[in-house]
């Protein structure tokens, strides 16, 4: 059977045996928590507890006044020790509240179930997204209440739930729509009402039948839903070539999704929306999966939001062998780190342990023209001609090669037999150029 | 915590990267083009083999000498001169004396490659300037056909075709099978096949160029075939005859000097088949395929800007 999909891609080891058939495991809560100030794409929280407060779990201990922020919350009951800067998995340093687990579990007060959620109005939804905190959880974390922001003129006809996961390795989507497929569907529910769209779309690669089939029963007697099911190849999970595939439109170059009248949303975020509409619990823990060669007992976890990623390590058996590189989610676009010390953010869809690559030599070759990134290349530019213009500091040239289409996906580099890091060239191009518009 | 934190890498991602690198495309190239070599060695012998080895030994050593000199560092531990040398010496008759064979793969390694920039830089294909080097030089001994049966001099089928009546041409299943008078590693279609599926199949190649150029020499030569009233075996006597095969597989396809672009490999393809037929046909010379692929590999970059993909997403908008 021919499967939608988008032209372009790479087909990597997907490794996901290692997790795929693993239920998933609640991750012990560790005694203290560290909750970054800024979990998402836009503005940092201002923490809105002082050392020595007494917190409940699910409490709002972090906000900010910017559109483009989301709130953040305490996961476990306890005190807050301090407010301390850490490394944090998107590659920068973030300063955390830490608390003090007291092993209470004892909820806040404004953790209330709905009423009854069919009668909250569209505003009222949109309201319980933005203060619930949920962003984005495939990784990108932006903040989900603002794709639902209504603008005039705008008409959504299409939801598209993201269970792609393309990265290799991850398989924490997987579990929670073989695990939660009902929270997955409610959440989608929820998310049409607030805008009101009367399509959704769960989005599934071919690699994941049994989820298909478990999604499918799910959405069985709502006729307005259906379950995509996509070629394996990626960055099938990348938003502009999903909306291609599922709905065969191209978002046009420097427009949101908004533009062809589709919003698109990772499944972990539908499922924690229905969290936080039906039980008022908010975004305080999600799935992540440990795998790789580097770890003893790969595994799915729940994890609190704050979590070290040594104690799930320490969990999963320890390290396995010489690791190299720790990498929060998946190998093709997540973020080596510089230690374990640091905690799970609402981003974290994995903790990916990597031994040193085989037959990789750390060197830079001649283009041969081999057009192999040309081929790999989902936005259709020549990485290799683009990567040669910001050699020369060819900017402006870059900019009319459509350098900004660049959606970094990194498939031009794990095709490129010369090893050339294309990427790397094509980001400072990038940086370039907008530097450029900014003076 | 971690066991060897000193060993901890952080780099940017991607992570994992396509066990496919420079070196192994090499080697891909290598084993396809094993089939040829064995039905070289088996159709002629010392003197073919002779001529190969003159062309291997002094397309690496100029290769270690330029790299030298001009302080390159080699990513494909000279391999890639390797394939240089096996190529130049396909394309030479088994007759040439060793000092033009080692002469013209010096030409290639060090004119063609070198002084364009190394490896990825030439323009043209350097085995195919190293046979037009040599060709210009030296026409009579670059012409000079042995038949591997009686292994006495006769002409090459595209000659014995071109000068209609004299000779009587050698049958389809010899042209398929490689015991006819040629070039040391053109004669076989059906090894030069089999390397060909094999580049294919690992998708070192892409099947535009041979497709299309293959296509277009058929096309063309099944029309002048059925002009002359002749049937079917015309147009597939050109393909298997003389150096088509080998250039359309293992020439054309030529990463450095072939097109990046889909559209830019048809045109390409189509490019080299329309002018084979034109200098088989009308030209001074029976076979005209390494002086079609370097017309177009002129024609390279000019095909690569004008054939440009457009980028996803640049579309009519709809705000």
């Amino acid at each position: 059977m021919k499967r939608a999909t988008f032209k372009g891609g790479i087909h990597p080891d997907g490794h996901k045996e290692l997790t795929s058939n693993l239920p998933t495991v609640v991750a012990p809560i560790p005694d203290r928590v560290y909750i970054p100030l800024s979990q998402h794409t836009g503005a940092p929280c201002v923490p809105l507890v002082v050392a020595g407060d007494e917190v409940k779990k699910g409490q709002k201990i972090g906000m900010a006044k910017a559109f483009v922020s989301a709130p953040i919350h305490a996961s476990v009951s306890g005190k807050v020790v301090g407010i301390e800067v850490m490394e944090h998995p998107g590659g920068s340093f973030v300063p955390c509240i830490i608390i003090e687990n007291d092993h209470r579990e004892e909820w806040a007060e404004t953790v209330q179930p709905a009423a009854d959620p069919a009668a909250l109005t569209p505003e009222e939804l949109r309201a319980i997204i933005l203060e619930a905190g949920i962003v984005g959880q495939g990784g990108a974390t932006f903040p989900t209440h603002v794709k639902y922001a209504p603008v005039a003129g705008k008409k959504i006809d299409t939801v598209i739930l993201n269970g792609v996961e393309c990265e290799p390795y991850l398989t924490a989507d997987h579990r929670l729509m073989l695990e939660r497929p009902e929270r997955i569907v409610a959440g989608l529910g929820y998310m049409l009402r607030s805008i009101g769209c009367t399509q959704g779309v769960i989005a599934i690669e071919e690699n994941k039948m049994d989820a298909v089939a478990v999604m499918e029963k799910a959405i069985a007697s709502q006729p307005n839903l259906r379950v995509v099911v996509l070629k394996e190849k990626y960055p099938q999970g990348s938003e502009k070539q999903l909306i291609y595939a599922c709905t065969g439109k191209e978002l046009p170059v420097g427009e949101l999704p908004l533009s062809v009248g589709v919003i698109v949303n990772n499944v972990g975020t539908a499922a924690s929306f229905a969290d936080a509409v039906e039980l008022g619990i908010p975004l305080i823990e999600r799935y992540v999966t440990v795998s790789g060669p580097g770890i003893c007992h790969p595994a799915n976890y729940l994890v609190r939001i704050g979590t070290l990623f040594s104690e799930l390590i320490k969990e999963s058996g320890g390290y396995l062998g010489e690791v190299e590189k720790i990498i929060a989610g998946g190998p093709m676009m997540g973020k080596t780190v510089f230690s374990d010390e640091l905690p799970v953010v609402k981003g974290t869809s994995g903790i990916v342990l990597l031994h040193k690559e085989p037959h990789r030599a750390q060197k830079e070759y001649p283009c041969v023209r081999c057009a192999k990134c040309i081929d790999a290349c989902p936005a259709f530019l020549e990485p290799t001609s683009l990567a040669r213009l910001a050699k020369r500091s060819a900017w402006e040239e870059a900019e009319k090669a459509d350098a900004m289409s660049c959606i970094e996906c990194s498939s031009c580099v794990y095709a490129c037999p010369a090893q050339i890091p294309l990427i790397q060239y094509i980001r400072r191009a990038k940086q370039a150029i907008l530097a450029a518009k900014a003076r | 915590m971690i066991p060897q934190k000193d060993l901890i890498v952080v780099t940017s991602a991607p992570h994992v990267h396509s066990p496919d690198n420079v070196p192994t495309a090499m080697r891909d190239v290598l084993i396809a083009l094993t089939p040829a070599l064995l039905a070289a060695l088996y159709f002629f012998r010392l003197p073919a083999l002779l001529v190969i080895l003159a062309c291997v030994i002094s397309a690496y050593a100029a290769e270690i000498v330029c790299l030298k000199i001009m302080k390159r560092e080699s990513p494909t531990r000279e391999s890639s001169a390797i394939i240089t040398g096996l190529l130049l010496a396909f394309c030479l008759p088994p007759s040439l004396p060793l000092w033009m064979a080692v002469l013209g793969t010096i030409f290639a390694i060090v004119v063609a490659k070198h002084l364009f920039g190394g490896l990825g830089q030439n323009i043209f294909n350097p085995a195919l300037i190293g046979r037009a080097f040599l060709l210009a030089s030296f026409p009579v001994a670059m012409t000079n056909w042995t038949n591997p049966l009686d292994g006495l001099s006769t002409a090459s089928p595209l000659g014995i075709m071109k000068e209609a009546g004299g000779e009587i041409l050698p049958p389809l299943r010899e042209i398929f099978l490689g015991s006819v008078s040629g070039s040391i590693g053109e004669t076989s279609a059906l090894a030069l096949l089999l390397g060909g599926a094999y580049l294919l199949y690992r998708k070192q190649i892409d099947w535009r160029i041979p497709g299309t150029f293959l296509g277009t020499v058929f096309l063309l030569t099944a029309m002048i075939g059925g002009i002359k009233g002749e049937g079917l075996w015309y147009p597939v006597y050109h393909l298997c005859a003389g150096g088509l095969l080998l250039g359309a597989f293992f020439m054309a396809t030529d990463w450095v000097t072939s097109p990046v672009t889909k559209l830019g490999r048809i045109l390409f393809g189509i490019g080299c088949g329309l002018l084979v037929v034109l200098i088989r046909t009308k030209g001074g010379y029976p076979e005209g395929v390494a002086y079609s692929i370097l017309l177009m590999n002129v024609v390279t970059p000019l095909l690569d800007r004008y054939t440009k993909a457009r980028v996803f997403g640049r579309v009519k908008s709809h705000a």
